[in-house]
């Protein structure tokens, strides 16, 4: 009789864990109250706390504005922070919900690593800077250079085959996250320090003498980067990707945070009707959340445009022009398919 | 006769297994084999399924795809065209040359500051104490930060040597440049090479090994030479003069082999960015090896004061009292017993070295944690492939050290007749 019963708990034990591992993401998520996105140890800008503890920034954007479509509050979302080593393992695995961590978008990551990326957010290339005590205006004029690199990204890649094909030597000195590098090359233990050209700007927005360091003009790669989520389960991945497409569509239509009260009471444009959930159409209803996901989605940081402009952009120390990232409509690269 | 016929033999009852003294060790041994299979298998099938879901496999193929990446210290020949296990073996090699080095340089610091510790000398043993409790007692991790800080941030930059009023300048005569990358020195060139003999993934020098060779034949010259010395000695009660013979046998053929080959020392310069030529140690090794020898270096001068404090006090006071001065009675007497105390925990040290050589990420050392477990893991995203290799590694290389020292143990360990 008592084994039975032990057999029996055994059994509802195992049910239960089984039940836990296949349920959805979003369920997941709704159950917890929270979500866990991966952020960076501290990229200024995109993720970094601020003096009061808060993380702030243009990575941490996607995940506030993910977390209020889903949980209706930007606050519910744990950040949890990667190095570029422990990134994929964590996302895999399961730790985290969504990974928001300027991580580039190829091949190999998509298919062979088992990820879907949710788009891009911010287009980029790798780039190099360098003190302008050097005197070197190319990267050309790069042969035989002590260079700092993050492991583990792809910018170690890209390294290593520009200066081969351009027949170059080079040093490098492998460095796991940004602060590090920062410090190696502030030290003069490297000569030059390469990474996506928008974390170059970003980390040298934090110099005591930003002036004395330049960017050199070569972007000797294509960055696109954006949020990614594990493979498996496309109701999460529509989820990211289309609060994504809601931040743009939301600059493109002129809905802002200033505004959405305003225009959520309904307008003569059925597709911001449709957006904000003032129309009959349930768009929220077909990916599994709340009428109002994108309305929500917006108030928790505006819309793509102010978000760029309040963590990144011209007025920010950091300082970085819209550039591919502008609207299609002048020019960029940011588009959203349709809202229908 | 009658007693025996009355023994049941043959009933075997079931709770035998359990009751009965002669079955039960076999009974228990057999139901933890049972569980213990069963505990394993359930791992093994948690993980395959687990992997199965995610649609990912068990699979070592990328070991042979291109790497990618560069590498900045190797030893054998490798590109970032080379493959992954290419890259496996060069972390490996650093490893190994990183352990070898810091178990030798430890066990150096351990055996002084050990038999100095019980000096009579009241500011040269409480120096030494300061020096043990103070790395034993932080952690190693730290230990190698403050010494890579120590030296990125002291140090010049190889700027710094440029220009005509350079803040920084080489020493020993333009021999060494210590910059914040590394320490430029001189490195050995031979005019007329001897070539270099292909064994696959490395390329050995002709000329080391004609150097090698020329070394150890000296040395069996010499040894030789004693020998015969030691003849003539016990047979006439005279020993003959032999230093300016053992001078020549050590000295003159290495000198001619040097003169023949062209050897010449090539000083590191200034070229570009950095020095070039010459040979370079970079700081990321440097601060790895002091801290492992350090800090390993405590412990072992623990284990050496044990040693020495296990040989009772009659042993000195006998070589005392055969005149042996104190110096001699600490080489021939005390340290020789000592050694049977000291090597079993030197072993567990030398593993501790082998394996503590895996922090070695933190400065950007590229060993094999860095390289299999760091780059080649995360470009290739086989997580469980790259770790179970590495277990297996560092689990060979363990095995390879504790086997060869536990021979050396059992030759100095006290032989019982």
């Amino acid at each position: 009789m008592k084994k039975t019963v032990f057999i029996g708990a055994m059994t509802a034990a195992a049910t239960l864990v089984a039940g836990a591992a296949s349920a959805s993401v979003l369920d997941e998520v709704k159950a917890r109250g929270e979500l866990n996105c991966g952020v960076s140890t501290g990229v200024n800008g995109f993720s970094a706390p601020d003096s009061a503890g808060e993380w702030q920034g243009f990575d941490v954007a996607v995940c506030r504005a993910v977390a209020a479509a889903v949980l209706g509050d930007p606050k519910k979302v744990k950040f949890v922070t990667t190095t570029g080593q422990t990134r994929f393992t964590a996302l895999s695995s399961g730790e985290i919900d969504m990974l928001a961590r300027n991580t580039t978008w190829t091949f190999s990551r998509d298919t062979d690593l088992k990820f879907t990326f949710a788009g891009v957010n911010y287009y980029d290339g790798q780039g190099f800077m360098i003190n302008k005590s050097m005197g070197v205006s190319s990267v050309k004029e790069l042969d035989g250079a002590t260079v700092c690199i993050q492991t583990g990204t792809t910018t170690e890649l890209n390294l290593a085959d520009y200066f081969k094909a351009n027949n170059m030597k080079y040093e490098p000195v492998p460095i796991e996250t940004n602060a590090e590098a920062q410090q190696q090359y502030l030290a003069g233990a490297c000569d030059v320090y390469t990474t996506d050209a928008s974390g170059l700007a970003a980390t040298r927005a934090t110099f005591a003498d930003p002036e004395n360091h330049i960017l050199l003009p070569e972007i000797i790669s294509k960055e696109p980067l954006g949020p990614l989520v594990a493979h498996g389960d496309d109701q999460w991945a529509d989820i990211v990707r289309w609060t994504m497409n809601a931040l743009v569509a939301a600059e493109e239509l002129g809905i802002t945070s200033a505004n959405i009260e305003e225009l959520s009471k309904g307008t003569e444009n059925p597709e911001i009707n449709r957006m904000l959930g003032s129309s009959d159409d349930d768009l929220g209803g077909m990916i599994g959340l709340e009428k109002t996901w994108a309305k929500q989605a917006i108030m928790a940081g505006g819309n793509y445009g102010e978000i760029f402009a309040t963590n990144i952009g011209e007025s920010t120390p950091i300082g970085l022009a819209r550039g591919l990232n502008a609207l299609w409509t002048q020019g960029g690269l940011q588009y959203a398919p349709p809202f229908r | 006769m009658a007693m025996t016929s009355d023994t049941p033999s043959s009933s075997f009852r079931l709770s035998m297994l359990i009751y009965d003294t002669r079955y039960r060790s076999i009974t228990i041994q057999i139901v933890f084999l049972f569980l213990i299979t069963m505990g394993f298998w359930w791992l093994v099938d948690n993980t395959l399924v687990n992997l199965a879901e995610k649609g990912k496999d068990i699979d070592f193929s990328f070991l042979g795809a291109r790497a990618g990446y560069d590498i900045n210290q190797r030893l054998v020949d490798y590109s970032s065209d080379s493959i992954h296990a290419t890259a496996w073996l060069v972390g490996l090699l650093n490893t190994i040359v990183l352990a070898v080095v810091a178990c030798i340089s430890a066990t150096v610091i351990g055996v002084i500051a050990g038999v100095l510790r019980l000096s009579n000398n009241w500011i040269v043993s409480k120096l030494m104490s300061i020096y043990v409790e103070m790395f034993r007692n932080v952690p190693l991790l730290l230990w190698i930060i403050v010494f890579f800080a120590v030296l990125t941030e002291v140090t010049p930059a190889p700027n710094a040597f440029r220009g005509e009023n350079p803040t920084a300048s080489m020493l020993f005569g333009d021999a060494v440049a210590i910059t914040n990358r590394g320490t430029y020195l001189p490195a050995p060139l031979f005019d007329r090479s001897l070539g270099q003999i292909d064994i696959g993934v490395a390329h050995l020098s002709s000329n080391y090994l004609v150097i090698l060779a020329v070394i150890i034949g000296s040395i069996m010259g010499y040894r030789a030479l004693q020998r015969r010395a030691t003849v003539v000695q016990e047979a006439t009660g005279l020993r003959p003069t032999t230093w300016w013979k053992s001078a020549l046998i050590l000295i003159a053929p290495i000198v001619v082999v040097l003169m023949a080959m062209g050897f010449h020392l090539e000083y590191a310069t200034l070229q570009g960015f950095n020095f070039s030529g010459g040979g370079y140690i970079r700081n990321s090794y440097i601060a790895m090896w002091l801290a492992l020898t350090f800090y390993t270096g405590a412990f072992i001068a623990e284990n050496v004061r044990a040693g020495i404090l296990a040989i009772s006090s009659g042993q000195s006071e006998a070589a005392f009292a055969l005149g042996l001065r104190p110096n001699r009675t600490m080489n021939l007497v005390i340290l020789p017993q000592a050694l049977r105390v000291i090597i079993p925990p030197l072993i567990s040290q030398y593993l501790n070295i082998t394996k503590n050589t895996s922090l070695a990420l933190a400065v950007g050392y590229m060993d094999l944690r860095a390289t299999l477990g760091g780059i080649t893991l995360n470009q290739t995203g086989r997580e469980l492939e790259c770790m179970m290799l590495l277990m297996l590694t560092y689990l060979v290389l363990s095995l390879m050290i504790s086997g060869a020292m536990n021979i050396y143990n059992n030759s100095v360990k006290l032989k019982e007749r």
